[in-house]
């Protein structure tokens, strides 16, 4: 297996939406480093022909009647939102503020 | 109100005499909480003004007994956090299905139980709100990830509690605080409203002092549910029905990978005596091998992380929970709430998991642990196919010290080497005790696995255990002044 780098997890990171400083770097990138020499221990293991096993459960697709209910309203549907104003939920503006002068 | 020497029966008569008042009960248990809790921090969120059901109707065995949660377990009005930084302040507005049918068999919600961070850990160190202490041993850890749970009802703090068990997060607290755990077939309890860490193998179960409270508490939230289709709609059987049978002719077999020498000295001692005592009195022991045991530590880890990273991308600082303050466009609010948000193992995870179903990684990774899987669950069902339980140890170890292993993510990994397996095959599992250890003087569990949907032998077993060795009458010494 390749070597797990810096590089190798400030790419991960970026997939889920995550950030380390160098400092966390230092300390991180040895540990997952280790964690995928485990994950590896499993290239030993003869699969072929073997189906993978994602679910065990013991229905097949299930349908129930469509019925509405009531459920949430929208106060209680906005009582965690962290930023708010009028019923609507506040998030900073989607492009960089430096970009939009 | 202390629960060292009460049973859901002792309670429930006492309630029906009148000898003892809901309301008062509530107060008196919220209060003794509060003074346990200086030493232990078992709980994030006590209910002082909890709500006891109207009209109490004591042929429910639950009426006005109060029940811990896990903090990972929706509760409405009742702040619910997995232990996490980013969900510290939210506020529930629905109810999960296994609260929402203990409130309908009127049972009073006590308070939500301290955890691993979103139940990834083995220890409850991972907790955003302070680590818990093992009654049995405030210098010791409760076990992981439902070490609240485990040890409010060790010492005394509650007489049942709901824990969740992902990788063995029920049965390896229960064992190393000494009281019965049981995580159930998966599809038996639905899992809506438990936050979501591993979809394919989290499943909700009960911890107790006496193995028949947690068969009165899985009567009360087994079945099949509207909003969790995972759920079977097998009939839920009165698993108390279970109790009170002897082992004659009982099949029981021990997997040599559990009774290897990488379990400790007083574990496998403690497990020896409690197999032999099934022989005794009449259970067939039959060696055999479980022989992929090995590799379900990485087959789990892959598994569970891949999982987790996809359940866990929900965090994103909108809608609820923590936002980070200093963001300055709508991509720096997801990474930076995410990132102060998230503890480290919860990162690790997500970051493991995230590998493992990227572009490049997911065949060698992700879909080689699947395949493993299906073997893993062959093994059983060859097992099974002539056994009606599998016995052994729940841990290899008992209780280690705070601090010792936190900075060392693969050992403490290899803790559920021997508890993941279940989850992996969706089979019951439950922790017993068997005793305290010869060299560390700490509860060792003895673990019983069945078919699936076979949770009757399995509290069967248990009864058996508890009945030979009344366990429940030793009192936890942390806790001696």
């Amino acid at each position: 297996m390749e070597k797990v780098t810096n590089d190798t997890i400030k790419h991960v990171a970026k997939l889920a939406k995550l950030e380390f400083s160098d400092e966390e770097l230092t300390k991180f990138t040895p540990q997952m480093g280790k964690i995928l020499e485990m994950a590896e221990e499993l290239q030993a293991v003869n699969t072929d022909g073997v189906e993978e096993t994602v679910q065990v459960v013991d229905r097949d697709t299930v349908f129930r009647d469509d019925v509405p209910e009531k459920w949430q309203t929208r106060d209680e549907m906005m009582k965690n939102v962290p930023d708010k104003s009028n019923g609507f939920v506040k998030v900073p503006v989607i492009i960089d503020k430096d970009d939009d002068q | 109100m202390n629960y060292l020497n009460e049973t859901i029966d002792s309670l429930n008569d006492k309630l029906k005499k009148g000898e003892l008042d809901a309301k008062q009960l509530a107060k008196d248990t919220a209060e003794n909480i509060k003074k346990t809790d200086e030493k232990i921090n078992a709980f994030i969120t006590v209910d002082e003004d909890a709500k006891v059901a109207e009209d109490l109707n004591f042929d429910n065995k639950l009426a006005g007994v109060p029940i811990a949660i896990k903090d990972n377990i929706i509760t409405e009005g009742l702040k619910t956090t997995a232990a996490s930084h980013i969900l510290y302040n939210f506020e529930p507005v629905y109810e999960s299905t296994v609260v929402a049918k203990l409130k309908a068999a009127q049972a009073t919600i006590i308070g939500k139980t301290n955890m691993d961070e979103f139940a990834m850990g083995s220890s409850t160190e991972t907790s955003y709100f302070g680590d818990t202490k093992n009654p049995w041993n405030l210098n010791k850890v409760p076990g992981g990830s439902s070490g609240g749970s485990a040890a409010a009802v060790a010492s005394g703090e509650v007489v049942a509690a709901l824990g969740s068990d992902t990788g063995g997060s029920i049965r390896q607290p229960a064992s190393f605080n000494g009281i019965f755990g049981i995580k159930p077939t998966y599809g038996r309890v639905s899992r809506w409203g438990l936050i979501a860490f591993a979809s394919s193998l989290d499943q909700i179960g009960v911890m107790s002092k006496r193995v028949k409270d947690s068969a009165e508490v899985l009567n009360v939230i087994a079945g099949a549910d509207d909003r969790d289709a995972t759920v079977s709609e097998k009939e839920v059987p009165d698993y108390t029905a279970f109790l009170g049978k002897d082992v004659k002719g009982l099949r029981v077999a021990v997997p040599k990978e559990y009774m290897s020498d990488a379990v400790e000295a007083g574990v496998k001692k403690a497990v020896q005596a409690k197999i032999d005592l099934l022989k005794e009195n009449g259970a067939i022991i039959n060696e055999v091998s479980l022989p992929h045991t090995k590799y379900v530590v990485p087959t789990y880890y892959i598994i569970a992380s891949s999982e987790a990273s996809a359940n866990l991308e929900r965090y994103d600082g909108i809608r609820y929970g923590f936002r980070a303050e200093d963001a300055k466009n709508l991509e720096e609010v997801f990474v930076k709430s995410r990132s102060e948000g998230f503890g480290d193992e919860v990162k690790r995870r997500i970051m493991l998991g995230s590998f493992a179903l990227s572009a490049g990684a997911y065949d060698k990774f992700f879909l080689q642990a699947a395949k493993v899987r299906t073997l893993i669950c062959q093994d059983f069902a060859k097992v099974f196919e002539d056994n009606d339980v599998i016995v052994g140890p729940v841990s290899t170890e008992t209780a280690f010290d705070l601090n010792s292993e936190i900075s060392d993510p693969i050992k403490m990994y290899n803790n559920d080497i021997l508890t993941i397996s279940a989850n992996m095959a969706g089979i019951p599992a439950a922790s017993v005790p068997a005793g305290l250890s010869e060299t560390t003087g700490m509860p060792v569990g003895f673990q019983i696995m069945g078919n699936r949907f076979d949770e009757g032998h399995v509290f069967q077993v248990a009864d058996f255990i508890e009945r030979s060795n009344k366990f429940y009458e030793q009192k936890p010494a942390g806790l001696e002044d």
